[in-house]
C-alpha cells in the first residue's frame, strides 16, 4: 500500500505532466486550427453565394483563400446602411460593436453578383450560425448555409442539407410595397398557387421550433441590414 | 526468432474475432451507432480509437507499479482523457472537415468502455509492449465492426461506398430508393444485431 503522502504527490505530478503536454500541444496547433476555422467560414460564405467546388478546384484551405480574395469584397456597414471606412469584418468585436455589421459582396466580371450576411439565432438546442446570400436586387434570396448548429440529426439538423437550402433560392423577403417581411417556413410543402408563396419555403417536418427560430432570426438579421439593402433596391430599380 | 511471442500474438488477434470488444463483450456501442453513417467517418474514428487505446495502454502499463491503487481509476481516466483531447486537437488542426462531423464523438472516446476496460483489465497487470499490442488488437477489433456496420449503412442508406456512388442511376430510375432507416440510429442497431448474431452462429460461441 502506498502512503497518503505518496498518493497526493503522485496525483499532483501526473496532473501537472498531463496539463503541460496538453497545453503545449494546444498552443503549437492553435494557429493551424484557427486557419481551418477561418477557411470554413469563408467556405460557407462562398457556398451561400452559389460557388461550388469543382474537380480541378477542390476547396482546400489555399484554394478557398484564392477564390475568396479574387471574387469577394468584404466591408462593414453601420446601422444607417453607411459603409464604415477603414474597417474589415475581422475587426468587429461582437461584444463591443453592436451597431456595425459585416457584409460580403460577390463580384463577377466587375459587376455585383450578390451579397452575403451572417445570420445567427436560437434553434431548439442552441444557437445556429450561418450565412444568407442576397441577389443584386437586394430583395431576393440567393442562398443560405449553416456552419454551426446543435440541432437534432434527421430533424432540425436538416437545415444544413441541400434540399432545405435549395428552397430559399429565388424567394423574396420584401413585399410589393417594399417592406421587409422575411422568409417563412410553412408546415409541409409550399402551396405554389397561394399569394404568399413568394416568401415561403417548405418546412422540416418534426422541427417546428428550429424552423420558427430560423424564421425569427433571419428576419431580425435582415432588419439590421435593411437600411443598406433599401439603397441597393432603389439603385437597382432606377 | 518470431516477431511476436505466442501470448503477444494472442493479445492482438483475440480481440479481432473470438473476443471482439463490440460484438462479444458489447462495449463501446454508443459510438458504434453514432459514427457509422459513412465509411470515411468510421475509418477516422477507428484510427482515433486505436491511437488513444495504444497510447493510453502503454502509458498506464509503464506507470502500473507507481499508480497508487486507491486512485488508480482516476489516474487512468486522466491519462485517457488527455490522449483523447490530444487526438481531438490534432484532428482539428489537420482534418478539420472530418473533425467537424466527429467532434462530439471524439470527446466521447473518453467514455468508451473499451478503453477504460483495457486499462483496468490488461495494462495494470502487463508490461508496456504487451499492453500496446492489446490496445492495437482491441482497437482493430472495434474498427472491424465499425467499418462493417458503416459499409452496410452507407451502401443501403446513401447508395455510396466511401463516398463513391455504387448504385447506378438506372436503378433509381427503376424505382429503387435509399433506405432512410439505415441513416438513422435504429439502422445501426439492426446491422449490429445481425453481425452479433452471425458471429455467434458461425463462431460457435458458448452462451455463459
Amino acid at each position: 500500500m502506498h502512503s497518503n503522502k505518496y498518493t497526493i504527490i503522485f496525483t499532483m505530478l501526473i496532473t501537472m505532466v498531463l496539463a503541460f503536454v496538453l497545453s503545449s500541444v494546444y498552443s503549437s496547433l492553435e494557429e493551424q486550427t484557427e486557419r481551418n476555422v477561418q477557411a470554413d467560414i469563408k467556405k460557407n460564405i462562398l457556398s451561400s453565394l452559389g460557388f461550388v467546388p469543382s474537380e480541378d478546384m477542390p476547396w482546400t484551405t489555399e484554394n478557398v483563400e484564392t477564390i475568396f480574395t479574387s471574387s469577394i469584397t468584404s466591408f462593414v456597414i453601420d446601422k444607417n446602411g453607411d459603409i464604415v471606412d477603414g474597417m474589415i469584418p475581422e475587426d468587429i468585436d461582437p461584444k463591443v460593436d453592436k451597431n456595425v455589421f459585416p457584409l460580403y459582396k460577390k463580384m463577377t466580371d466587375g459587376k455585383v453578383d450578390g451579397f452575403a450576411i451572417p445570420i445567427s439565432g436560437k434553434g431548439l438546442w442552441g444557437t445556429m450560425y450561418g450565412y444568407f446570400a442576397i441577389e443584386p436586387d437586394g430583395a431576393t434570396a440567393k442562398g443560405i448555409t449553416f456552419y454551426k448548429h446543435v440541432e437534432t440529426p434527421g430533424l432540425g439538423a436538416e437545415v444544413d442539407k441541400p434540399w432545405f437550402q435549395q428552397n430559399y433560392k429565388g424567394k423574396k423577403f420584401v413585399d410589393e410595397n417594399g417592406d421587409l417581411i422575411g422568409i417563412q417556413t410553412v408546415k409541409g410543402k409550399v402551396d405554389e398557387s397561394s399569394e404568399e408563396s413568394y416568401h415561403q419555403v417548405d418546412g422540416i417536418s418534426g422541427a417546428t421550433i428550429t424552423s420558427r427560430g430560423l424564421n425569427k432570426f433571419l428576419l431580425k438579421d435582415l432588419e439590421a441590414y435593411n437600411p443598406y439593402l433599401e439603397r441597393i433596391r432603389k439603385d437597382y430599380n432606377s | 526468432m518470431a516477431l511476436l511471442s505466442k501470448s503477444s500474438k494472442a493479445a492482438v488477434s483475440d480481440p479481432l474475432m473470438s473476443n471482439n470488444p463490440i460484438s462479444l463483450q458489447v462495449l463501446g456501442i454508443c459510438s458504434a451507432l453514432a459514427v457509422t453513417t459513412k465509411l470515411d467517418i468510421a475509418f477516422v474514428m477507428t484510427l482515433a480509437v486505436i491511437a488513444v487505446l495504444c497510447i493510453s495502454n502503454t502509458v498506464i502499463s509503464l506507470l502500473r507499479n507507481m499508480i497508487p491503487s486507491k486512485v488508480r481509476i482516476i489516474v487512468q481516466l486522466s491519462v485517457i482523457a488527455s490522449m483523447v483531447i490530444l487526438t481531438d486537437l490534432i484532428l482539428q488542426a489537420y482534418m478539420y472537415d472530418i473533425s467537424k462531423q466527429l467532434t462530439v464523438f471524439v470527446s466521447l472516446i473518453i467514455t468508451n468502455c473499451i478503453i477504460m476496460g483495457r486499462a483496468e483489465a490488461f495494462a495494470m497487470q502487463n508490461g508496456p509492449w504487451k499492453s500496446f499490442l492489446d490496445g492495437l488488437g482491441n482497437g482493430l477489433g472495434y474498427g472491424i465492426i465499425l467499418i462493417a456496420v458503416a459499409f452496410f449503412r452507407e451502401l443501403l442508406g446513401s447508395g455510396t461506398i466511401y463516398g463513391f456512388k455504387v448504385i447506378p442511376d438506372a436503378m433509381y430510375a427503376a424505382g429503387y430508393e435509399n433506405m432512410g432507416l439505415m441513416v438513422l440510429s435504429p439502422g445501426a442497431f439492426i446491422i449490429l444485431g445481425l453481425i452479433v448474431w452471425a458471429q455467434r452462429i458461425l463462431g460457435n460461441v458458448e452462451e455463459e
